[in-house]
């Protein structure tokens, strides 16, 4: 167990909250899998299945963005839900990134 | 040579005969790949103060050296050296891990299904079954072999003709008939597990 640091800590940004700030903190985050010549088009499908709980059909219009356009968003949600996302994604050896949405 | 993997209707598994060569030679992959995941330290080996290095739990920031590692563990964020090498720090020791162990259990289970540590006889067939949760343990494992040897490779979309245009005796054409093979295994275990 822990505890907190006797010192008084400044929280400083709190009192500089403006709306503009609180609304940037909202701001989408999106997993992008990008085209490589190696993972094979049923692989690439079944992960995003497997892991994102996305049917056959959504999966697959997916899988062809990243092989057609040579990138999918595939996720989105907060930036750590996104890091989470990434790091599964490089387990499977898909090869994905993560930026905040346009 | 096997004719890859085939689900059993009853067991739901996964199964594959393979004659000893083909178990040989994937277990020999395997090997390489766990020696390489082992081999390039996840953090930079400088000299450090013992104490120091003893307090450091944290992992690489930056880019691995070797491009199999780089495509294996690539940067999480594009244009963003700083939010990449976080990313790294916390991330890359564990998905090295978890690729070792995965290769490991490959290993594993050939040699539970009789591959012997130097085999002598090339009659012998080893009957492979994988139950769901080992199946993808495998499936991860035969694409980090295939990202291994097709970045080895520089192997790039649509360029068959290539590589079928090289003499039989080019190690390279074998290396990527190989990684074919590799290929054709992992597109059956996809089929016989969905």
């Amino acid at each position: 167990m822990t505890t907190a640091s006797p010192e008084k800590v400044d929280p400083g940004v709190q009192q500089d909250l403006t709306p503009d700030a609180i609304m940037l903190t909202d701001t989408p985050w999106v997993t992008v899998v990008w085209n490589d010549p190696v993972n094979l088009m049923s692989y690439v499908t079944f992960v995003f299945q497997k892991h994102f709980g996305y049917g056959k059909k959504k999966a697959e219009k997916l899988m062809m963005e990243v092989h057609e356009d040579g990138r999918s968003v595939v996720s989105s949600g907060t930036r750590e839900e996104m890091e989470r996302d990434v790091q599964a994604m490089h387990e499977y050896g898909l090869w994905a990134t993560l930026s905040k949405a346009e | 040579m096997t004719s890859g993997f085939v689900r059993h209707r009853r067991s739901k598994r996964a199964i594959a005969t393979f004659s000893v060569f083909e178990a040989d030679l994937l277990r020999s992959l395997a090997a390489q790949l766990v020696e390489l995941l082992h081999n390039e330290s996840a953090v930079a080996a400088t000299e450090r103060d013992p104490l120091e290095a003893l307090l450091d739990f944290s992992g690489p920031t930056t880019e691995p050296e070797d491009p199999v590692l780089r495509r294996l563990f690539p940067n999480a964020y594009r244009g963003d050296d700083e939010a990449a090498g976080e990313f790294r720090r916390y991330t890359e020791g564990a998905l090295r891990d978890g690729k070792a162990r995965a290769a490991a259990s490959v290993i594993d289970v050939l040699e539970e299904a009789g591959l012997p540590p130097e085999p002598t006889d090339e009659d012998i067939t080893i009957d492979v079954e994988l139950d769901p949760e080992t199946a993808l343990v495998w499936m991860r494992s035969l694409t980090d072999l295939r990202l291994a040897l097709g970045t080895r490779l520089e192997v790039e979309e649509g360029d068959e003709d290539y590589w079928y245009s090289l003499p039989d005796e080019d190690p390279r054409a074998q290396a990527h008939h190989i990684y074919e093979w590799l290929g054709f295994l992992q597109e059956t275990l996809v089929a016989a597990v969905r």
